[in-house]
C-alpha cells in the first residue's frame, strides 16, 4: 500500500477536524471565539461521554442500542429524587447527590440487564439491546406520565452551567471520563481483555479470559455513561421530558465511534479516535448551518462522511 | 423444506413447522381479545387494525429478506417517510404517479444500500445506517421540514383509504336479514387496500422464498457467504437485489402512509426499523440469517400490532387506565421473551 494512505488511514480523521477549523476560522464570522468554543464542547460533551461507553461495547464486537433510552430513564428519575416527590430528603444537598447517584446506578443496572441477556442466553448485541431501546424510553414515559418536568435547582445545574476555569462543567466530566477510558484500555488487563474478546471471543476464552465477565462490566459502563449523560441533558434544559432526552443519540455516537476509526467489527479500538470523530461530526454541522444550510442537508453530509470514514478505514484490510 | 425447524428429542427425532408458534401465539390472543372485549372481533374493528398494520407489515417483509441474508436495514423507517413526502408531491398528477414516485425512490435508497454493501464492503449495519440518515434528510430538504399535504383531487388517497372491493359490494349484505355468511363476505369487500397490496406483497414473497432460485440464493448467503461464493452463487446480486425489495417495499409502506393520513410526513418513520426487526424476531426468523418464514413474519408484525389494539380495549374496560406508553414496555417485554425462549431453543439444538 502506498505511503500516502497509510498517512491518511492513520491521520486521515485529525487532517479532516484540521482543515475544519481552518475552513471555519477562513469563512465563518465569529468562529475564534470562546462563545463558540464553548457551544461545540458543550454539545460534543453529552455524545461523547455515551461514545464513550460506546466505543468499549464496540470494541467487543457488541453493540448498544439502548443508550438514548436509558438516557431518558435517568434523566426522567432524576428530578423526581432531589425535588422529592418520590421519598422526603432531609434536604437538598442530601437530594442532589441522591439524585445523582441512584440514576446514574440504575442506568447501569439496565445495562446489567443488556450484559446478561448477551452473555447468559448468547442474544446478538444488536437485538439484546434492542429490547430496552423500545421498552427503556416507555418506562421512563410511563414513571413521568410523558409530562415534562421543569425545575429550578441551580445547585444541581452546575453539572451543565457551572463553570471550572472558565471550562464548562460538562466538558471536564466528559475529559474525565475520555482520560480515565483511554488509561484503561491501554493499561490494564481489562483493556486488554477487551481488545482480545474483540478480536477473536473463542481464541479469548481459550486464553482464559473471563469473557462473559468482561462483556457484562462493558454494558454496564456504557449505561453508566449514558446514566451521566442524561443528567447533563436535563441540567442543561433545566427540564425532563423523557419523550425527547437522549433521541436518536445512539446513531450519532455510532457514526462517532466509526468516523474515529475503531473497527466496528471489534479487536481495535480508540477512545481518542471517537473524541476526533465527535467533534468532526459537530464541527461539520456548525460548519453548515453558519454559513446558512438547512439542518436537513447537514444530515445527507454526515452520512457521506460515515460511509467515507469507514470505507477508508477498511482499506488497509484489503 | 426452509420452513421446517428441526428439534432432536433424547429419544425421536420430530418437527414441527418454525413459526407455527407465532400463529398459534397470534390465534390465542385474537381469541382471548374476542372473549374479553365487546367489538374486539366485530368488522370495524378487525378491518381498522388490518388498515393501520399494513404499513409495517410491507416493510417487515423486507426486513425479513435482508435478514434472511445476514443482513439488516436500518434505513427502511426513513425511507418509507422519504417515500412519503415524494408520492405526497406526485398526487396532483394522479394515483400512479403518486405511487410510482415512492417505490422508485424507495428503490433508489435501496439500491444505494445494495451498492454500498456489495461494493464498497461495508457492513450493512453501517451503510444502511448512512442511508437512514441521508433519506431523512433529503425528505427534509424535500417537504421544507414540514408535512406535504395529499391531493384530495385525484384517486390517489385511496391506497390508504380505500377498499378495493368497495365497488362490487352487493346491497343485500348489508340488509338486516341477511344469512350467515354476509359477515365474512363483508370482510372481504370491507378488506382495506392497502391490506391487499400488503397481502399481495406477502403472497409473491412466500413464492419467490419457495419455488424461485433466488429464495435458494438468499437462504444460501445467509447461511454461509464464503460457502455460498464456492458454490458459485451470484452471491452479490442476491445481496442487492436483497436491499433493493426492502427498499421498494419501505416506498410503498410510505405511499400508503401518505395515503391514509393525507400528507407526507418526513418525520415520520422513526423506529419502524426496529418495529420491523421485532416483528420478524417474533416470527421466529434467526438473526444470523439462513433460516427463515415470510409467513411467521407477518404473523409477528400482526401479533406486535394487536398488543396496541388490546391496549386500547382494555383501557376501554375501565378496570385499569394504561397510557399510551404502556406500549413500548409491552412490546419491549414482549420481544425480551421471545427472544429468551428462541436462544433457549437454540442451545438444545446445538447440544
Amino acid at each position: 500500500m502506498s505511503d500516502i494512505s497509510v498517512f491518511l488511514k492513520r491521520w486521515g480523521a485529525v487532517l479532516a477536524l484540521v482543515l475544519l477549523i481552518l475552513f471555519n476560522l477562513a469563512f465563518t464570522p465569529h468562529f475564534a471565539t470562546t462563545q463558540t468554543l464553548a457551544i461545540n464542547l458543550t454539545q460534543v460533551a453529552v455524545v461523547m461521554v455515551v461514545g464513550v461507553g460506546m466505543t468499549l461495547v464496540i470494541a467487543t464486537g457488541g453493540i448498544d442500542l439502548s443508550v438514548g433510552s436509558l438516557m431518558a430513564i435517568a434523566g426522567a428519575l432524576s428530578p423526581m429524587i432531589f425535588t422529592g416527590q418520590l421519598f422526603p430528603v432531609p434536604n437538598l444537598y442530601v437530594g442532589i447527590a441522591l439524585g445523582i447517584v441512584l440514576p446514574v446506578m440504575v442506568a447501569g443496572m439496565f445495562g446489567y440487564f443488556n450484559g446478561w441477556l448477551i452473555t447468559r442466553f448468547s442474544i446478538q448485541p444488536i437485538i439484546a439491546t434492542l429490547v430496552l431501546f423500545i421498552a427503556g424510553r416507555g418506562i421512563a414515559q410511563v414513571w413521568t406520565n410523558g409530562d415534562l418536568q421543569v425545575f429550578k435547582v441551580p445547585e444541581f445545574q452546575q453539572i451543565a452551567i457551572g463553570r471550572l476555569l472558565g471550562v464548562p462543567f460538562q466538558v471536564w466530566i466528559m475529559a474525565v471520563i475520555v482520560i480515565a477510558a483511554t488509561w484503561t484500555l491501554r493499561k490494564t488487563v481489562f483493556g486488554r481483555q477487551v481488545l482480545a474478546i474483540g478480536g477473536n471471543e473463542a481464541a479469548a476464552r481459550l486464553a482464559g479470559v473471563p469473557v462473559a465477565r468482561v462483556k457484562t462490566i462493558v454494558y454496564v459502563v456504557s449505561g453508566v455513561c449514558s446514566g451521566i449523560a442524561g443528567l447533563i441533558v436535563i441540567a442543561m434544559n433545566s427540564a425532563a421530558d423523557a419523550n425527547l432526552i437522549g433521541l436518536g443519540i445512539e446513531l450519532d455516537a455510532i457514526a462517532a465511534v466509526a468516523v474515529g476509526g475503531t473497527l466496528l467489527t471489534g479487536g481495535r479500538a480508540t477512545i481518542l479516535g471517537t473524541l476526533i470523530g465527535a467533534l468532526i461530526i459537530q464541527l461539520v454541522r456548525y460548519t453548515l448551518l453558519a454559513n446558512g444550510v438547512p439542518d436537513s442537508a447537514a444530515l445527507i453530509v454526515k452520512a457521506g462522511l460515515i460511509i467515507l470514514a469507514v470505507w477508508l478505514q477498511r482499506q488497509d484490510r484489503a | 423444506m426452509t420452513s421446517i425447524a428441526t428439534f432432536r428429542g433424547a429419544t425421536r427425532e420430530f418437527r414441527f413447522p418454525q413459526g407455527l408458534g407465532v400463529v398459534l401465539l397470534l390465534l390465542a390472543l385474537v381469541a382471548f381479545g374476542g372473549w374479553r372485549y365487546e367489538g374486539f372481533l366485530g368488522s370495524y374493528n378487525v378491518l381498522s387494525v388490518l388498515r393501520y398494520s399494513s404499513m409495517f407489515a410491507l416493510v417487515s417483509l423486507g426486513m425479513c429478506f435482508v435478514i434472511m441474508t445476514g443482513g439488516i436495514d436500518l434505513s427502511v423507517g426513513s425511507v418509507a417517510a422519504l417515500g412519503s413526502v415524494v408520492s405526497a408531491m406526485l398526487s396532483p398528477y394522479g394515483l400512479l404517479p403518486g405511487l410510482a414516485g415512492g417505490l422508485l425512490v424507495g428503490a433508489a435508497a435501496g439500491a444505494i444500500n445494495g451498492l454500498i454493501i456489495t461494493r464498497l464492503k461495508i457492513l450493512p449495519f453501517i451503510a444502511t445506517l448512512a442511508v437512514m440518515l441521508a433519506a431523512s434528510g433529503t425528505a427534509l430538504l424535500l417537504a421544507g421540514n414540514q408535512s406535504v399535504s395529499v391531493s384530495y383531487e385525484t384517486a390517489f388517497m385511496t391506497l390508504g383509504q380505500g377498499d378495493l372491493l368497495a365497488p362490487l359490494r352487493p346491497e343485500w349484505i348489508d340488509a338486516e336479514d341477511a344469512n350467515w355468511f354476509a359477515g365474512p363476505l363483508g370482510l372481504l369487500f370491507g378488506f382495506p387496500t392497502p391490506a391487499w397490496i400488503a397481502l399481495a406483497a406477502y403472497v409473491l414473497g412466500a413464492i419467490v422464498m419457495r419455488w424461485r432460485a433466488f429464495g435458494r440464493h438468499v437462504l444460501a448467503v445467509g447461511g454461509g457467504e464464503e460457502a455460498a461464493l464456492l458454490m458459485g452463487l451470484p452471491v452479490g446480486r442476491t445481496v442487492f437485489i436483497v436491499y433493493l425489495i426492502s427498499g421498494s417495499l419501505a416506498g410503498l409502506a410510505g405511499v400508503i402512509l401518505a395515503a391514509q393520513f393525507g400528507a407526507g410526513q418526513p418525520v415520520e418513520g422513526a423506529g419502524w426499523e426496529l418495529f420491523a426487526i421485532a416483528s420478524v424476531v417474533v416470527g421466529g426468523t434467526l438473526l444470523t440469517g439462513g433460516k427463515g418464514s415470510i409467513v411467521a413474519t407477518l404473523a409477528g408484525s400482526l401479533l406486535l400490532g394487536l398488543i396496541y389494539t388490546i391496549l386500547n380495549f382494555e383501557n376501554g374496560m375501565g378496570w385499569i387506565s394504561l397510557s399510551a406508553y404502556w406500549q413500548s414496555v409491552v412490546r419491549g417485554a414482549f420481544l425480551l421473551v421471545v427472544v429468551i425462549v428462541q436462544a433457549s431453543f437454540m442451545k438444545n439444538t446445538k447440544s
